[in-house]
């Protein structure tokens, strides 16, 4: 973006502005300057606007980003004011949206500088998603807020959060059940047992050949059907769960592990007869550590899809703990905040595993070409 | 000089596994009989228990032949054999008339219509989110840490919710089952095209550039049919997906129609012989609709030359 854009668009957000303290915020309320605290963070990010558009540089972030901030306060503080929450006027929007475009206009500008030195290139790739998702929840907050949406059919993050802050005992005994019982037994015992299943038809070329269109038929299958039928046979605790875990992890294991273990090429294989290695040895030494990133594939692939198994298992039947039956049950007793507590759960479970799957790729397979560049 | 023409030979098979046809299929086939003996083998041991004690309920006089074959045509089988699940799968397709609520055809259907409406709008937004991340670097560095987190949110955890809401709003039926599948499927369209926009190699990019070609020639000449094999892998799994989506759909929605609302339906009734006919449509309908995709790539890869 050149820099006359930027400038406009600064300019724009400080007219926003303007406008705010003319319109007012909501009907029959009291205009922005008879609330003091609330136009010093308008007047201030004003200030900070026109001095972004002055810059229109680096500098400028720094000075628009401040204003977003001061914007995002105030507008956050008029909806603590009864009579805008709901019935929000131009007023309000205005200052919301001098906020949405100055924190655009410095995304667009951070994503579109290079920088050299790797500390920083690596501080600007976190900082950009996360300033967007920051934006988006802002708009979440203040549209759910400001529209006055009824709880019942979205509410604001911010209630969630709060829901999720008081009711932690509930969430700490789901997450157990959920994903410390069902999901973490049945994800290594079906990624145990796929990469076994998988050596065995590496060394038995017959089986290989069989199991391999099967294996790649069954895990295009939607598996997860398979639910009711594993809570009728083991029941509706988590054993059930870790059944329909077991089965959707194996097959894409089964076939990403068979993939890796013949990705080992020609030459080493040679190596290794001409070492007169033993089976185990150049599985151990030569297939395995080649296979890994295949494995490690199939592992993250399993780590989102155990947790989706896991949850639609317990739509059929549980104990009266678990995310899954939280959701289905609060979800009919129009609890959404609740829902969206435990769905932030299972977010957060899922992408701390993710996580933490991909950290031990990283310790593990080191040497493979896409991390070493 | 590739590693593959300095390898030692391959020791030679046996004579009767080098056929063709045989060293293709014969491992399959060994592996479904095997798989279906064991099925077999399961159903009698699982069976077995129930079988017996009915026979006992009732003070008749029983040999051991009469509880193996009643393992094999148990009413309500922990798990039935599988002739019974493609008998009563045949009996649901073609035993009733097409539209009929017992016929498997008419739930097929109805789940195929929101597959394939979820699995159209998923596809096209995963499209249009891979063009825009291709173009902008903005978006590449916002927007593509929150797609991969999207998918770290168990997605179908959301489809009571979706249903919830867009019940609130007067959307019923359809569309809410099919913006599940939408959700769900949008991913590998867009993760798979980024890759396949990219996929050109530098060399072809700046042979674009000296011919001054404009971003729009650019996409349309190279990048679009560059990443055609990557766009029908990522459908081929998308598919899949959506299918999966739109079936757990119908589980919460209480949907009375679909293979969804089959599954339910037999899982609270016990009819399990009903749950793996179900299952064994979509299986088949799973099955149908990667093979379509698959023939269209082979049409669409023939038109462009490819042999």
């Amino acid at each position: 973006m050149d820099a006359r854009t930027f400038r406009l668009g600064f300019f724009f957000a400080a007219g926003a502005i303007g406008l705010a303290f003319v319109l007012s915020p909501a009907p029959q309320s009291a205009p922005l300057l008879a609330r003091p605290l609330v136009w010093q963070l308008c007047a201030g990010a004003a200030v900070l606007l026109l001095l972004a558009a002055w810059f229109a540089d680096l500098r400028a972030i720094t000075a628009g980003l401040a204003a977003a901030i001061l914007c995002a306060a105030a507008s956050l503080l008029l909806l603590r004011d009864p009579a805008v929450a709901g019935s929000a006027r131009g007023g309000f929007w205005a200052i919301v949206i001098a906020c949405w475009l100055s924190a655009a206009l410095c995304v667009v500008h951070l994503g579109a500088t290079h920088q050299l030195r790797r500390n920083r290139q690596r501080a600007l790739d976190l900082l950009i998603p996360l300033l967007f998702g920051a934006t988006v929840i802002y708009l979440w907050e203040v549209a759910v807020r400001g529209f006055g949406v009824p709880p019942v059919l979205l509410p604001s993050p911010s209630a969630a959060a709060a829901r999720f802050a008081a009711s932690l005992p509930i969430l700490a005994t789901d997450f157990v059940q959920t994903f410390i019982r069902g999901v973490l037994i049945g994800y290594v015992i079906g990624c145990g047992a796929g990469l076994l299943v998988a050596i065995l038809a590496h060394r038995f070329e017959f089986l290989g050949r069989g199991l391999l269109p099967l294996g790649n038929f069954f895990s295009a299958l939607p598996l997860v059907g398979i639910a009711p039928i594993m809570v009728m046979w083991f029941g509706f605790d988590w054993p059930s769960k870790a059944a329909v875990v077991v089965l959707i992890t194996f097959f894409p294991m089964l076939v990403n592990a068979l993939a890796g273990l013949s990705a080992a090429g020609h030459i080493e294989r040679d190596l290794m007869r001409s070492y007169a290695a033993s089976y185990g040895q150049s599985l151990t030494k030569l297939h395995l550590p080649a296979a890994l990133p295949f494995i490690f594939n199939a592992l993250k692939i399993n780590a989102t899809l155990a947790l989706i198994g896991a949850i639609v298992a317990e739509f059929f039947g549980t104990p009266t703990q678990g995310i899954g039956f939280r959701i289905s049950t609060e979800a009919g007793r129009m609890a959404i905040d609740m829902v969206w507590a435990e769905i932030a759960l299972a977010a957060l479970a899922g992408m701390a595993f993710y996580g933490l799957v991909t950290l031990a790729e990283r310790a593990t397979t080191f040497w493979h070409p896409s991390y070493r560049t | 000089m590739t590693s593959n023409s300095l390898a030692l030979p391959a020791p030679r098979s046996r004579a009767l596994l080098k056929h063709p046809i045989i060293a293709r299929y014969a491992p399959i086939a060994t592996m479904v009989a095997a798989l279906v003996a064991i099925w077999y083998i399961a159903a009698v041991a699982m069976n077995w228990s129930l079988v017996r004690d009915g026979f006992e309920r009732e003070e008749t006089t029983y040999a051991t032949t009469d509880v193996l074959l009643g393992t094999m045509e148990a009413e309500r089988p922990l798990l039935p054999a599988p002739h019974q699940v493609l008998e009563a799968f045949y009996d649901g397709v073609f035993g009733y008339p097409p539209l009929a609520p017992r016929s498997l055809v008419y739930h097929a259907l109805v789940t195929l219509s929101a597959t394939l409406l979820g699995f159209f709008l998923g596809a096209l937004f995963g499209v249009v989110l891979a063009l825009l991340i291709v173009h902008s670097r903005v978006l590449k560095r916002g927007l593509l840490p929150w797609i991969i987190c999207s998918q770290m949110v168990p997605v179908l955890a959301l489809a009571p919710i979706f249903i919830v809401v867009l019940g609130a709003l007067g959307l019923h039926g359809l569309l809410p089952k099919s913006i599940i599948s939408a959700y769900l499927c949008f991913f590998p369209v867009a993760i798979g095209m980024v890759k396949g926009f990219t996929s050109p190699e530098p060399l072809q990019l700046e042979l674009m550039r000296t011919w001054s070609a404009t971003p729009r020639q650019v996409l349309w000449k190279l990048r679009w049919p560059a990443s055609v094999p990557y766009l029908f892998t990522s459908l081929k799994v998308a598919v899949s997906i959506s299918l999966v989506g739109a079936i757990v759909a119908e589980l919460p929605t209480g949907a009375e129609a679909g293979i969804g609302a089959r599954l339910l339906s037999g899982s609270y009734y016990g009819q399990t012989i009903q749950l793996w006919a179900a299952l064994v449509a979509a299986a088949v309908l799973a099955s149908a609709l990667i093979g379509v995709i698959g023939l269209i790539e082979r049409a669409v890869a023939r038109r462009m030359g490819a042999r």
